[in-house]
């Protein structure tokens, strides 16, 4: 007998494999790798979103700086020598000279942390009162879910320029473009919560009888405690697939907005006010200045939805 | 039967005056109306009339049910911008959006059941594959730009249709329709089409799944049997089952043509209600805002409401359900 021999009930080590290489294992990754359609889209979210990121240093010129821009640029046309500077310009200009590309970046930029932030949003408020519906029940769920059911009677779209409307007229006069952005954010977001509180008052509703949750009452955890750390993680799957479909419609509500001139102000314009700009162009001839930022976001809303839906196909495969 | 519909008008009720509530609070605590209604060099007894004028100096429940009176009587205040009553300019407004809706809604369920029923029969065929390739493209662009590419390629491009307005129109007592004129009817097509696609192709899509579901079944093969023409089976047999969600799924669609058609007239600068609505929005128009938030809940909640009842007139399943549970 020997000091290094282990006791008999020491546990047998064997190296556990790491997360990285148990997550590259899964069967996400697997489906992942064997849908070309997820990995283009994923591919063409990635480089917009850092493309939009880093736009200060992908883009050729600041078009928010005055000093940068020449009017004689004006009506480039894409991929011409302007015939007065002999400048070049991949995406052409637009009236006042500002680079097409550039402004494209910029207004994606706007675009995505609009839509982003307003997901985020509706994320959050959702599941807590989702939450809330479905753990607490009685009064409190009944109250949230009619608000739920009344606010689904309506169109999101109608809803987010309700709220837009009102937030508006409450800002003063002066505040309004510099508030324009935060305000799309809540607008948008708060059209949306809806389906967030459902799913997870749903899921929350499934799991609130589980033991493991009956457990935790057991040992004293307090309700608080047990839906953040218990019941949330085992909800958040749903909740994902929806957030990625929400993000290509919140991307989507943005751009409309924007575009009927109730969402970002020209001072700052996203990729729908650049399309609402163009749209004045289109019958002189200057059809780039709509076409780019509109192909822009058809690719951006389009790839986020097709990965949303394999999204939801990889996670729940029942539903397919 | 009889306690459904009570219960269902009754939330339809609960609902508008919910609604009611939020248009009523948004006269009252957005903005000053005083101060949008009058112009800079105003004094304190312009302001002091126009505020006895506007009822503004009365306790709240007085102004709410003051404002309840009103709106059910289709009085819904002065437009702060056009300095004149809401109702009126509604009025104005109303049929170029009226019927706008219905030609896009026609379109959207004929063209729709149409093109559902035959790419669920010829599901194999090359065109029925290329009807719904083309029905996802239409899912995913958005309103606005459907617009802006009919109008590059009909307007600007080929020249064939015009680009905005509704062209002329003819006064037919109070309504004012386009219908009768060549250029009225040629202006309805462009908007029409970009209005009606999204809701055509989600009916398309909904009655070929559910035709394909349908056409599996036994009775759809006993039909087949029967010797029944292959009309009969498919138009008769097949096609009436598929049509409870498909009314579900197209009443509440009617409500979301009325919706989305404030995008579809900003496109084209159809003078309709929606256009009014985007308008007041930009211009902090509270009245306008707010009656039109109340039409058209009058219209989304009634719309529900004759859902739910022609669902439950349609399927005898839900009947007999119904009253086996009470």
């Amino acid at each position: 007998m020997t000091d290094t021999q282990l006791p008999p009930d020491a546990p047998i080590a064997v190296k556990d494999p790491s997360r990285l290489s148990l997550a590259l294992q899964s069967d996400f990754i697997y489906t992942f790798k064997r849908s070309p359609v997820a990995m283009i889209s994923f591919a063409v979210v990635t480089i917009m979103v850092l493309a939009a990121i880093f736009a200060p240093l992908v883009a050729p010129y600041n078009p928010f700086d005055p000093a940068s821009l020449n009017l004689m640029n004006g009506f480039s046309r894409p991929m011409t020598p302007n015939a007065f500077t002999g400048d070049t310009f991949w995406l052409g200009t637009d009236d006042q000279g500002r680079d097409v590309f550039s402004t494209i970046l910029y207004g994606m930029r706007i675009s995505l942390f609009v839509g982003a932030a307003a997901v985020l949003f509706a994320m959050i408020l959702g599941i807590t009162l989702g939450m809330l519906a479905g753990y607490v029940g009685g009064w409190t769920e009944t109250i949230i879910m009619r608000v739920a059911d009344v606010q689904l009677t309506f169109p999101a779209i109608l809803v987010a320029m309700l709220i837009f409307g009102i937030a508006k007229g409450i800002t003063p006069v002066e505040y309004r473009d510099q508030m324009a952005i935060w305000v799309l954010i809540i607008a948008i977001g708060l059209s949306d919560w809806v389906q967030f509180a459902r799913v997870v008052r749903g899921a929350t509703l499934v799991e609130k009888n589980k033991e493991y949750v009956q457990a935790a009452r057991l040992i004293g955890r307090t309700s608080p405690a047990i839906m953040l750390r218990h019941i949330l993680p085992n909800v958040l799957g749903p909740v994902l697939v929806i957030a990625t479909i929400s993000l290509a419609l919140a991307i989507i509500a943005e751009a409309t907005l924007s575009f009927l001139g109730v969402g970002a102000p020209p001072t700052q314009p996203s990729l729908g006010t650049l399309i609402r700009i163009g749209q004045g162009f289109l019958f002189s001839g200057e059809w780039w200045i709509l076409l780019f930022p509109a192909a822009t976001l058809l690719a951006l809303a389009l790839s986020v939805n097709l990965l949303g839906d394999w999204l939801r196909d990889a996670l729940n495969p029942r539903l397919r | 039967m009889l306690a459904f519909v009570i219960q269902r008008v009754a939330q339809s009720a609960l609902v508008l005056l919910v609604v009611g509530l939020v248009a009523f609070s948004m006269f009252r605590f957005v903005g000053d109306p005083i101060d949008n209604m009058l112009g800079q060099e105003r004094t304190q007894a312009d302001i002091d009339r126009l505020r006895t004028q506007l009822g503004l100096d009365q306790p709240f429940p007085v102004q709410y049910v003051k404002f309840l009176g009103n709106a059910v009587q289709g009085n819904f205040g002065i437009s702060y911008r056009q300095g004149r009553p809401v109702s009126d300019i509604l009025m104005e407004r109303a049929p170029a959006t009226l019927e706008l809706a219905a030609v896009s809604g026609f379109l959207a369920i004929f063209i729709g059941i149409g093109l559902g029923v035959f790419t669920a029969i010829r599901r194999e065929g090359f065109a029925a594959n290329a009807i719904m390739s083309l029905s996802l493209i239409g899912v995913s662009l958005p309103t606005f730009l459907i617009g802006i590419l009919l109008i590059y390629l009909f307007s600007v491009e080929l020249g064939w249709l015009p680009s905005f307005g509704r062209g002329d129109t003819v006064r037919v007592g109070g309504w004012s329709t386009g219908f009768l004129t060549a250029s009225g009817l040629k202006a309805l097509i462009l908007p029409s089409i970009t209005l009606g696609l999204y809701q055509m192709t989600l009916i398309m899509r909904l009655v070929r799944s559910e035709m394909l579901e349908v056409l599996r079944q036994d009775y759809i093969r006993f039909a087949r049997a029967r010797g029944l023409r292959e009309r009969a089976v498919n138009f008769r047999h097949a096609l009436k089952n598929t049509l409870v969600p498909v009314i579900t799924v197209t009443g509440l669609q009617l409500g979301s043509i009325i919706a989305f058609a404030i995008i579809t007239e900003t496109v084209f600068q159809w003078p309709g209600v929606g256009l009014l609505f985007i308008n007041a929005i930009q211009f902090v128009d509270i009245p306008v805002m707010a009656a039109y938030l109340m039409l058209i809940s009058v219209m989304f909640v009634g719309i529900n409401l004759i859902v739910d009842l022609l669902y439950f007139s349609i399927d005898p399943r839900l009947r007999a359900d119904r009253t086996k549970a009470h």
